[in-house]
This record gives structure tokens, sequence and C-alpha cells, in this order.
């Protein structure tokens, strides 16, 4: 389990914009995924944590044993510290075998028990008929199973993860999603986890950390975040949602349910505590939420005339894209058979619509 | 008149001596470079290049006064081995080393800049002390680079003239070298021994160079990942 709270600036350079970073966050036991768009401060976090960087201020604790604290002026080297880390590309020993880059980690073990734990470990992953091979000489996956291997013999505190998805074919990805639920069920060690790709949050995240311009913006798990994102930054950054500036024409406490004004059309929501009739706030919707069908005379209440820009094929369902960035996926049957439609009205369900911030 | 070789046996191991010292001083050297932010650091690049572009008999002024008879150090070289060590094949060593030494650490210091930071952060999130990582990670991810640095620094001691002329003199059979006995050899007109040499050394140098391409991985070629 990590606790940091971290605090890095990069002074502003002549060729480059300044940076700070400023997070706070406390993993629990299991997989925990740091989500951001590049230049979020997802890597450098990471880095901090495995002393490879020294904040400036703030306190970073692993299983409640002190690795830095600026107060005290700690700062254990990154051999001290007891984390594993599984670098992008690998990092494997370029001069060493599978196996001497495993019994290179398990130097700190007694002799007879790290030939146990290497063996033990080629096993585990998979790794024993390639145990004699060079890292050139072995597949991807079989790279991705033994820098995990080699991470894990010194059994870490934690496992740290960057980007481990990045320039991975869907196959790979597959497996590496085995791995780390591998990790996470037969050793038990906690895995913080830097992504950009959503897909591995939800496949892997049990807790999420949304970071964006060195700060965390929201923390919670993957469902959660996606229900309810804090900001329109946020939801922005999840890619996935229609967003739709709305004024808001009623509430009703009663029914717990409000109407929203989008142009001449309203449309129901629920009951927004803390806002006021007249407040102008952003409205958002998944795509598969949502249904659009041929327009038949006036659009009724909940529903909202629009101009089809195109339709694209997803693995599963097609996703039709309107004027006003609105998306709505349906099945490929239901579309095929409303492709000639011309003239088409989107229709929100009354309970779909979530109110950002 | 048979042709004398000892001018070439003796550089030889003037070169192989040197080589040495300039390896293990100047992997340290190389090592702080890489590695270590401290103040001063450019200059104290600056003063090991400066070898490099400096006259030679400049370089071999310097050493005179440095390593003479009158210096400490000189003085303290003389009473630990009971002979001065100007004007002896020993300073010949001393003189090969500081003209190839800059070459050396040079080469050194970008190949080890050049090996990937992950290797080594991998290395210390594992466990391994710097010295380790240093000679079990990063030297060998560079060997190549480095082998071929020692090849052109062994080159390089073996051509040394000028300052091997300033500190060592030219004492045929004692610290004649084969670069000094050329000189030597055209100023007395045998030509037969000069022609000799030269061949001799053109020979080993060629050699040395090209082993010493092979070693350094070109930018251009495939990555070859482990070798």
């Amino acid at each position: 389990m990590i606790q940091a709270r971290i605090l890095k600036r990069y002074a502003p350079g002549p060729e480059s914009a300044g940076f700070t970073l400023d997070v706070d966050l406390t993993t629990s036991a299991g997989v925990a995924v740091l989500f951001g768009p590049s230049g979020s401060g997802k890597t450098l976090t990471l880095d901090c944590i495995a002393g490879f960087v020294r904040p400036e201020e703030g306190r970073i604790l692993a299983d409640q044993q002190i690795l830095f604290d600026a107060a005290s002026g700690v700062h254990l080297s990154p051999q001290a510290r007891h984390c594993g880390y599984v670098f992008q590309n690998y990092a494997l020993f370029p001069h060493m075998t599978v196996r001497e880059n495993l019994a290179f980690a398990g130097e700190r073990l007694p002799r007879l028990e790290r030939h146990r734990k290497v063996n033990e470990m080629l096993e585990r992953f998979r790794l024993s008929e390639v145990a004699g091979r060079r890292p050139h000489q072995i597949s991807g996956g079989q790279k991705q199973r033994c820098s995990i291997a080699r991470a894990l013999i010194g059994s870490p505190r934690i496992v740290l993860l960057d980007e481990p998805g990045r320039g991975l074919d869907a196959p790979l990805r597959a497996e590496l999603y085995d791995v780390v639920r591998q990790i996470r069920a037969e050793f038990g060690t906690p895995v913080l986890l830097v992504t950009h790709d959503l897909d591995e949050c939800f496949e892997l995240g049990e807790q999420m950390f949304i970071l964006q311009d060195g700060q965390v913006a929201q923390t919670g798990s993957p469902a959660a975040i996606l229900d309810k994102p804090a900001g329109l930054g946020v939801a922005r950054l999840l890619g996935i949602y229609n967003l739709l500036p709305v004024e808001i024409a009623a509430l009703d406490p009663g029914r717990n349910t409000s109407q929203l004004r989008v142009g001449e059309q309203m449309l129901a929501g629920p009951y927004l505590p803390g806002h006021l009739i007249g407040d102008r706030v952003w409205a958002c919707c998944r795509p598969g939420q949502l249904d659009a069908l041929p327009r038949n005379g006036r659009p009724k209440p909940n529903q909202l005339e629009a101009t089809l820009q195109r339709a694209v094929d997803k693995p599963g369902a097609a996703r039709l894209e309107f004027e006003g960035g609105i998306a709505v996926e349906m099945p490929r049957q239901r579309f095929l058979e409303l492709r000639d439609t011309t003239e088409w009205v989107i229709e929100f369900p009354p309970t779909v619509l979530r109110v950002i911030g | 008149m048979p042709i004398d070789w000892f001018p070439l046996w003796l550089s030889l191991r003037v070169a192989a001596i040197s080589t040495a010292l300039a390896f293990a001083i100047g992997i340290a050297l190389a090592w702080l470079l890489a590695n270590r932010d401290f103040k001063g650091k450019e200059w104290l690049d600056a003063a090991i290049t400066l070898p490099l572009v400096l006259p030679p008999t400049v370089l071999g002024y310097y050493l005179l006064v440095l390593l003479g008879r009158e210096s400490l150090p000189g003085k303290v070289y003389e009473a630990v081995f009971g002979v001065p060590l100007v004007f002896t094949w020993q300073a010949a060593v001393v003189a090969a080393l500081f003209h190839s030494l800059p070459l050396l650490v040079k080469s050194a210091r970008a190949a080890l800049e050049s090996v990937d930071r992950s290797y080594e952060r991998a290395a210390r999130t594992l466990g391994a002390s710097e010295w380790k990582l240093f000679w079990r990670v990063t030297v060998p991810i560079a060997r190549r680079s480095i082998l071929a640095a020692t090849a052109l620094a062994f080159a390089r001691s073996l051509g040394d003239f000028g300052v091997t002329l300033m500190l060592a003199g030219n004492i045929p059979g004692r610290t004649q070298t084969v670069a000094v006995a050329i000189y030597d050899a055209v100023e007395s007109g045998n030509g037969a021994a000069a022609r000799a040499l030269v061949i001799a050394v053109s020979a080993i140098a060629m050699i040395l160079l090209a082993l010493a391409n092979r070693w350094n991985p070109s930018p251009f070629a495939p990555k070859q990942a482990g070798t």
C-alpha cells in the first residue's frame, strides 16, 4: 500500500513550459491505475515512488515505512525501497539470459533460496523453455512475463508498471491483463499501473486516479468515475461522453427530476441539488445509452433533432456521429434497417443524463 | 647492418602498460563525468581533453616540470624507487598515458552515456549497488565501444613522439621508442631501419583501427541486442 504526497516543480525553460506535479494519493491493496494524458505527470509520479526522482515536498510511505519525507530529509535509494518496477521497454539486461536476468534480481536471497525461487518463477511465468535464451531471442509476451517475474523475485512491497500496454497488439494485451491478474491473485502484491488506455483501467483497475496537468482530478473505482465524472476535463479525458450544454428550466425535488433546455427542446434529467433554475451546466451520457430514430413529425419531449455526419463500424456495434458532437451506439443490425433515414432524432431516455460538477 | 627491433618492443611494452593504466583511470573518470553532476565538471572534462589539442612539446614541458627531479612528485618517486623518473622507459609510459587518456575518457564517457538509463534504473530497483550495476550491467552493455576506445588508446600510445622525447629522452636501448627511433634513423641516413619500423608501426596501427571499427557499433547498423 502506498501513501504519497508529492510536490515537484520544474521551472519553465527557454524551450519548455514549466510543470508542477502536485499529487496526493493512497492506494489500497489490489490494482490501482494512474490514468491521464501524455504529460500529465503519471510516469513522474511512478519515478518519485521508485526513488529515481526526488520530490521537493511531501512524503511517501509504503506499508507504513517511510520512503521519502521532505520534512526530515529522508530519501531512500531505489535499492532500499523494495519496489518492483516494470519498464515500458522491459529493460531486460541484453547480455544475460532469461535465467541470469532473474538470478541477478535474486542476489539478495541466500544462494539455495535463490536457485529455488528462480526455477519457481521460470515455471510460474512459463519461461522454463526459454530460460537459456537472451532477451532478443524471445517473443514479446515472454519478455513481458520475464520482466514481471524479475520484478517479483525479491518479494517487493509493490509492483510499479509504466504503460505496460503501450504498443502491444490485442493478443499481447490480453496476455498482459492475465499476468497482472496473476500478480494480484498468486502473489498478493499490490500493483500500481500507469496508462493512458481506458480499456486497461476497466480491465484491471480496482482503483483509479485520474491525473490532469500534474494533479489528481478524481479518484474512485473506474465504474464510479465513468458514471459521475467530477468535471468537464475528466469527462473529456474519458473521451466517451456526449457533452451537451444545457440550461436548467425546472427542478422538482419531490419527483427527483429536472427539466433541461437544449435550444427549443426539453430533456428530462435528475434533480440537481445545489443548482438553480436558469443555471447553465454541462450534461453528459454515454453513446450506448442513447437511441436514434427516423424523425416523424415534430420531435417529442426527450428527443433532439440531429443531422447524421457519419456512421462508423465498431466491433459489435455501429457508432453514429451527429452534428454537435453527439454520438449514439446501436447494434449494427438495427442500423442496417435504418440506414436510409435522412432526418433523425436522438432520444434521451429520462434517466441517462448526468450533470457534471 | 641488422635492423634493431628493440624500439618496437619497447613501444609495445610502453603502450600496453600505459593503456592498462589509462583504462583504469579513464573508466573511473568516464563514470564520474557520465553519472555525477558536480561543480566544475566541464572544467575537469576540458582539462582531461587538453592534451588532445596542446602541442606535444607543451605537454612534455608540463610533465617535465611536474615530474622532474626538483618537483615533489619527482622526489617522492626517487625516494621510493631509488632512481629518478625522467629519462627512463617508465617516463615513456607516463608520456603515453597522458597522450592517450583523453581519447579513452571521451569515448568511454560517450559509451557509458549511450547505455539506456532504464537498465541502470532496473538494476537499482532490483537491489544492485552502484558498483555492481556498473560492472555487471553498464560496462557489459557498452563493452564493444569501450573495447574500441581502448584499442584506439593503445594505437595512440604506440605512436607518441613529442611528449616521450621531452620526458624520456632518446637513449638508444633504454628509452628510444619506435617513433623516436624512426626520426633518429632518418636523421642518421639509416633508410632500411626507418622503412622497416615505419611499415611495422603502420601495419599494427592499421590492424588496431580495423578492430576498433569492428567493435564500435555503428549508429547506422541494425541494432543487435545482446551482442
